[in-house]
């Protein structure tokens, strides 16, 4: 319980602190975010829109961990729990792919540009997709989570390509890029003039959504197998 | 039972029906010819003819590649299989077959391609001929194993181009880039980046393949 209303205060501080603290030239005291030439007010978008994509890769990450935990131990609830960690995976994509757009209009003129990490967003999305695809064409519960693990193991291995590799190597627009003037070695995407109190907060940010994952992981995996408790009763009479 | 053996029974079969080679042949003239049609009397733009024939390779191999394994489920051998061979010959196998067969739809897409296509010229061929072998090794390695999936599951024809175009996405990007590259006459030195790129994935698709295999195969 004493975790739930830290997150709660946590959340609630980033939210608030995120969007409240003013946008100055100098900052003097330490709830002032400084002016980054080119992005102004904009910039605020990136206490919510890093972290959705960050949490997108961990979906992804903690379902292809339950899939070789299943496919070691045939354990039914080890696909139930990548099961879960891939919808909320989808959830997360889908709102960067939203935050993306919107702070994309506004920063770069366009909602949509093929940037090289809009692609692989979009990419994440197609796996996502084709996965519930594939689970939603089998039937038998054993050869769903099989063939399920098996499809995400084989997606994980080329996510490293999308995240890491061709945002570096092609030109674009996000930080870190091939053509990146400020980043020429293309270095991390958070390493661009933020200072310590935007820093803090962006760290916090991360923190805060990281802990709601697993809150929320952890109700919808108590959810399912509540349902199929029931379901099974049903079927009993 | 070797590999060989078992890549020359897929042959002698396929050529008993033809079935994938005419297939594929047909496919390939319906695709280039709608590609056609639409264009008319256009100029097409350089760098874009170097992205549609990617886009007929693409497609071309969703219409074939996914035999190997769908044949075995319909026609019930997959039993025979099992008790004849061990899982990691049987994938060998079909790879094999899947490679030449790719290798062949591919070699004569390009050949038709830029007969048909003016604009399509390559002025750094040693660099297009290694890009055309090393995509072509990645795209039969990853069909073959989502082929093996799909035979396991339920809905056959339109789930394969659904779960491998995430999977062959890195592959058709980074050939798409060589493709412009080798148009443009890039040398070697520049688009050494990409090449390792490219080489990295057909590594990673071809270890995580025959690790994933048994499990696909055991079910």
């Amino acid at each position: 319980m004493v975790w739930k209303i830290f997150l709660f205060l946590l959340l609630a501080f980033v939210s608030i602190a995120g969007i409240s603290f003013p946008i100055v030239e100098n900052p003097q005291t330490w709830y002032q975010f400084p002016l980054i030439p080119g992005l102004e007010e904009n910039a605020k978008i990136i206490f919510f829109h890093v972290p959705t994509a960050w949490l997108t890769v961990i979906g992804f990450l903690v379902s292809t961990i339950f899939s070789i935990k299943y496919l070691r131990k045939k354990n039914l609830d080890d696909d139930a729990k990548s099961y879960v960690a891939a919808q909320l995976g989808l959830i997360f994509c889908i709102l960067a792919t939203v935050t993306g757009a919107v702070w994309a209009k506004f920063a770069w003129g366009s909602y949509w540009s093929w940037d090289p990490r809009q692609t692989s967003i979009f990419a994440l999305m197609l796996i996502y997709g084709a996965w519930f695809a594939l689970r939603s064409s089998i039937e038998s519960e054993d050869k769903r989570a099989t063939l399920s693990a098996v499809y995400s193991i084989l997606a994980f291995v080329t996510v490293p390509f999308f995240v890491f590799i061709m945002p570096r190597i092609m030109d674009g627009l996000h930080p870190g890029s091939a053509d990146d003037k400020f980043t020429p070695s293309g270095g991390p995407v958070v390493n661009f003039k933020m200072n310590s109190s935007m820093l803090l907060i962006f760290f916090l940010s991360l923190i805060a959504f990281t802990i709601l994952f697993y809150w929320m992981w952890n109700v919808g995996y108590r959810s399912l197998l509540i349902k199929e408790k029931l379901n099974k009763k049903i079927i009993r009479g | 039972m070797k590999p060989y053996a078992l890549f020359k029974k897929d042959y002698h079969s396929e050529l008993r029906t033809r079935y994938a080679v005419n297939s594929l042949a047909m496919f390939i003239i319906v695709a280039l010819s709608v590609i056609l049609f639409s264009i008319g009397n256009e100029k097409v733009p350089q760098n874009l003819t170097g992205g549609l024939l990617w886009v007929v390779i693409f497609f071309s191999a969703m219409s074939g590649l996914s035999r190997a394994f769908v044949a075995e489920e319909d026609r019930g051998t997959t039993l025979l299989l099992h008790l004849i061979a061990k899982p990691s010959t049987i994938f060998n196998g079909k790879l094999l077959f899947n490679l030449i067969l790719v290798f062949l739809m591919n070699i004569v897409i390009t050949l038709l391609y830029s007969a048909l296509f003016e604009e399509f010229i390559i002025r750094n061929i040693l660099l297009f001929l290694l890009t055309f072998f090393l995509s072509n090794i990645g795209l039969a390695i990853a069909s073959t194993i989502i082929a093996a999936i799909i035979s396991k599951a339920g809905a056959k024809g339109t789930l394969y181009p659904v779960l491998s175009f995430p999977i062959l996405l890195p592959l058709i990007l980074i050939s798409v880039m060589l493709t412009s590259y080798s148009m443009l006459g890039t040398s070697f030195d520049q688009a050494l980046v990409e090449i390792m790129v490219l080489v990295c994935y057909n590594v990673i698709m071809l270890t995580a393949s025959y690790m994933l295999f048994d499990f696909i195969w055991k079910d």
